[in-house]
């Protein structure tokens, strides 16, 4: 056997975002054992390790983070490209960016629940896109909405405090 | 349990308070505007076949609309219409009582009169159905 010529030396960077998106994978796939009533309607725990990463490294670590989730999380479930993984993409896209804009909001003012609640509501807006255009193009998804928003803001809210909690506590565990 | 409780809430900033007011405000508008699918907004009123008046469900009042066996009477009230007495043998329409969906439709055939409910979102209406 020939040994490889290409040797790919991971960084320091590139590890701590793989430990950090497995901790996100390892949520997502607990959390999809809790039974829901309504498809698309999910805690999204995994979003509290973007909350918390965002925080600590940035946007940049943030993306990484959230898509290697969505990638690996769904490849675990046996989902990769089945219907469910494109809402969860666009869901994820959608509140990356809208994470990417709320977090130049004044810290002092507005702390991980109002990032968690936003990007929680840009989450459905981006499923409820994607599901419109494709997957049932007719105006009656909209009539899950209300379900939807309420269930972004009550997780939103759950989320945002757990990432708050954990941020408040001693950092030096976390390094 | 109340110490717990204000553990959580001290987390909260001021503005974090403003974005869930407005989230809970966009559940309410979003389910008030979503979920009034239904509502009619008028009352279409046909004899022989053809629209005999089209009345607004506003205000309260009688419409009597003749027909071959003589005289349906139709009364109007807020958001609600029914067919009041009718010649007709059976009085399938008269038993139909107060129509409030939108579509939903009441037949008087022996007199060829007809009451429909429109406006709104009509998901179905009630002949179809």
């Amino acid at each position: 056997m020939t040994p490889s010529t290409i040797e790919i030396v991971p960084t320091p960077d590139d590890r701590r975002i793989a430990r950090l998106a497995t901790a996100a994978i390892v949520l997502t796939v607990a959390e999809a054992a809790i039974p829901l009533p309504l498809p698309g309607v999910k805690p999204g725990l995994a979003n509290i390790v973007t909350l918390i990463v965002l925080a600590r490294w940035g946007w940049r670590d943030a993306v990484w983070v959230a898509l290697l989730r969505v990638f690996a999380g769904s490849l675990l479930l046996g989902q990769l490209f089945a219907p469910g993984f494109f809402l969860s993409l666009a869901g994820s896209l959608a509140s990356l960016a809208t994470l990417g804009l709320a977090m130049h909001l004044p810290r002092r003012w507005f702390g991980p629940v109002s990032l968690s609640v936003l990007a929680a509501f840009a989450h459905i807006g981006g499923q409820l896109v994607l599901a419109r255009l494709w997957l049932v193009p007719h105006d009656g998804v909209f009539y899950l909405v209300p379900v939807f928003a309420l269930a972004a803001t009550v997780f939103g809210l759950v989320n945002g405090l757990v990432a708050a909690r954990l941020m408040s506590g001693p950092a030096s565990d976390k390094a | 349990m109340k110490a717990r409780l204000a553990e959580w809430i001290v987390l909260l900033r001021p503005g974090d308070w403003l974005v869930l007011a407005g989230a809970l405000l966009v559940c309410v508008l979003s389910a008030l505007t979503l979920w009034r699918g239904g509502a009619p907004d008028k009352a279409v009123v046909r004899a022989g076949g053809k629209v005999f008046a089209e009345v607004g469900l506003a205000r309260t009042q009688v419409v009597e609309v003749p027909g071959p066996l003589g005289v349906t009477r139709i009364e109007i009230e807020p958001g609600r219409a029914r067919v009041a007495s009718d010649p007709g043998p059976r009085q399938y329409c008269v038993r139909q009582g107060w129509l409030t969906r939108s579509g939903a439709v009441a037949i008087c055939a022996p007199n060829q009169v007809s009451l429909s409910l429109a406006g709104g979102a009509a998901d179905y209406d009630s002949l179809n159905y």
